[in-house]
């Protein structure tokens, strides 16, 4: 126990004087994640909200063979501009993001309302283009209305209630709560504190095995009367500190950064106050000893702390791998589902920024069998410690 | 107390040693001389434990290395080759790591990391962070890391590699003080003068076997070389090579 101790607070003292370990524990693992997502929701939220707001330029080709659908468009928030002066032109203009979309009315259209033939009208956009397809969808769904209100005029002139029209009345009734709506959003929060976690541990991790073999101060070190096993604990319990550290400075960040995002615009409200934090701290913690032994154990398979960090950047990936899985196939949580680590703790915070009941049985199948599985890496460790080859 | 008998080993295909036996006796200092390659690292790896033997025992002060592993390392202070430190802790910081490290009480660690300090020389340096230290400076502090538990057994592989000459003789002044202190040092070096100059005791080593076994005299009488080192060639031809 002595032993442990002992390790625990020299790699404590001697990772907190490196530069490197401060920076990326310290600094960057916290403050990348909440950062990132800060700029990518601020981007994202004022170009939804000013798509809806502002009027759509749509550039209309034949204008004149139309004039009331042009007063329709305008009244829908559309500003109508002169397009290109023919349908090739236009389709060139779109194929090279002149216009996003551009609205061609042929010449024969008034001939063909008149006679009661579907008058067509071209819509020219690029599917390919995301921001096209929002503006595109707006002059399509302008279109959609016009269409219907002369529907409904034509009926009302043969003495049919334009009701007729609509046998159906759908009517969508979303229960989505705005922390639920949040949820969806900050699903993906999970992997940058579980990144946060792990890039926190990381240096320590391997500058305890690869670093020490490197700098030839491993050899004296198996020289003294101690246990090896109780070497290798010690490094592990440091590198947890230092990620749990990381942690708990991610989710505050991102805590304070929270306030900054323009999340209420978009309908939520994430349910993220300290008391949340801190559940989320306790849930998450758990895994910094998967981590920690993943990391210490891949380092000692490698040469040097160079080839280490190869490695250990591959373990910051595989907790993303399950995350993804189940944010693709839309899974709900199961206690099953709780035994995977990076995973369990995914599926929790999501519930707890959802602001679902918290499910005792999962949390304590998740902390227990995330602490269970570090412990069983934690042995493979103290086994791979004890090898000859060890040394190289 | 070392006694080391018939100890083989190999790596894979390459045998690196093949039936080493010898006495390091307390009070006296050991060489262990041979070319690169011969087997002496590997032959000190095994007696501070970090290796396992194939066949063969050793004892430290009558404790086997591979039977009791940690009370045979409790008896020892080693210098490996290419010994390294921890770069943010100073000299101080990483002497009294190893001290704690050996169970040494709290109360004496102060006092007896101060001795071995001072023993080595090394106060000018003592309280600054090991980066960037000299080659000498670091095998000094490496030296003194592993003398903090009084070990009476001294195990020093290569310790004079890169070492200037002031550092190099104060390196010697320091055996001969352990070897007054009624200490057993056993200690490899590819060098000559140093050998000559040191030990009570040669073991000569090539091909993974002792090719001679004596005192600097004994050698050069035993081979009829007055120059040590033709003595050393001589002694090595002896061994017929691995094959």
């Amino acid at each position: 126990m002595k032993t442990i101790h002992t390790v625990f607070f020299k790699e404590i003292t001697e990772n907190f004087r490196d530069r490197r370990t401060l920076l990326t524990a310290l600094l960057m693992g916290p403050l990348f994640g909440p950062i990132l997502f800060a700029f990518v929701i601020n981007l994202s939220v004022k170009q939804s909200l000013s798509n809806e707001s502002e009027a759509l330029d749509l550039p209309v080709i034949g204008q004149e063979h139309a004039p009331n659908l042009i007063a329709f468009l305008q009244s829908s928030n559309i500003n109508i501009m002169d397009g290109p002066a023919t349908r090739a032109a236009a389709i060139e203009a779109v194929t090279n993001g002149e216009h996003d979309v551009i609205i061609v009315i042929p010449d024969t259209f008034a001939q063909d309302l008149a006679a009661l033939i579907p008058a067509t009208v071209e819509v020219i956009t690029d599917q390919a283009n995301t921001q096209a397809e929002r503006e595109s969808r707006r002059a399509r769904r302008a279109l959609q209305a016009y269409n219907q209100e002369l529907a409904a005029l034509r009926l009302t002139i043969r003495g049919v209630s334009p009701q007729v029209m609509r046998p159906l009345n759908i009517d969508e009734v979303d229960v989505s709560t705005p922390s639920g709506r949040s949820a969806i959003l900050l699903g993906m929060l999970s992997y940058f504190f579980i990144f946060a976690l792990l890039t926190g541990g990381m240096n320590l991790a391997i500058d305890a095995t690869a670093g020490e073999r490197e700098r030839g101060s491993l050899e004296p070190l198996l020289c003294l009367p101690v246990k090896r096993d109780h070497l290798i604990f010690g490094k592990i319990f440091a590198a947890c500190l230092f990620m749990a550290i990381s942690l708990s400075l991610s989710l505050t960040c991102f805590y304070f950064t929270l306030k900054f995002m323009p999340l209420v615009e978009l309908g939520m409200t994430p349910n993220f106050g300290p008391l949340v934090v801190l559940t989320a701290f306790l849930l998450l913690v758990p895994f910094a000893l998967v981590g920690a032994s993943l990391m210490t154990m891949v380092a000692s398979f490698t040469k040097s702390f160079k080839e280490a960090q190869t490695w250990v950047s591959v373990v910051l990936l595989a907790p993303t791998l399950p995350i993804l899985l189940v944010s693709i196939l839309m899974v709900r949580p199961t206690t099953a589902l709780m035994f995977i680590p990076s995973l369990s703790q995914h599926l929790l915070l999501v519930g707890l920024i959802r602001n679902e009941p918290v499910n005792i049985l999962h949390v304590v199948v998740s902390v227990g069998g995330t602490l269970l599985i570090g412990a069983l890496l934690t042995w493979i460790c103290a086994r791979l410690y004890r090898r000859e080859g060890l040394l190289g | 107390m070392i006694r080391v008998n018939g100890l083989h080993k190999s790596f894979g295909e390459v045998r690196a040693i093949r039936g080493i036996s010898f006495e390091a006796k307390d009070g006296r200092v050991t060489g262990l001389l041979g070319p690169n390659g011969a087997g002496k690292s590997t032959t000190l790896r095994i007696l501070y434990t970090v290796l396992k033997p194939d066949s063969g025992t050793a004892t430290i002060d009558g404790v086997d290395v591979v039977g009791d592993a940690l009370a045979a390392r409790g008896r020892i202070g080693t210098l490996p080759h290419g010994s390294g430190l921890y770069p943010h802790l100073t000299a101080r910081e990483n002497i009294a790591y190893y001290a704690m490290l050996c169970d040494m009480s709290p109360e004496i660690i102060d006092a007896r990391v101060q001795t071995v300090i001072d023993q080595l020389d090394i106060n000018d340096f003592a309280d600054r962070r090991t980066k960037g230290f000299s080659q000498g400076q670091r095998t000094k502090v490496s030296l003194a890391r592993s003398l903090v538990h009084e070990p009476q057994n001294i195990i020093l592989d290569e310790p004079s590699n890169g070492l200037d000459v002031m550092a190099t003789r104060s390196l010697r002044e320091l055996i001969r003080q352990l070897k007054a202190a009624g200490r057993c040092v056993l200690f490899s070096s590819h060098v000559m003068q140093e050998v000559a100059a040191l030990c009570d005791e040669i073991v000569i080593i090539a091909e993974g076997k002792v090719a001679m076994h004596d005192s600097p005299d004994g050698i050069r009488n035993a081979t009829g070389c007055a120059d040590l080192e033709e003595a050393f060639v001589k002694a090595i031809l002896t061994v017929e090579p691995a094959e």
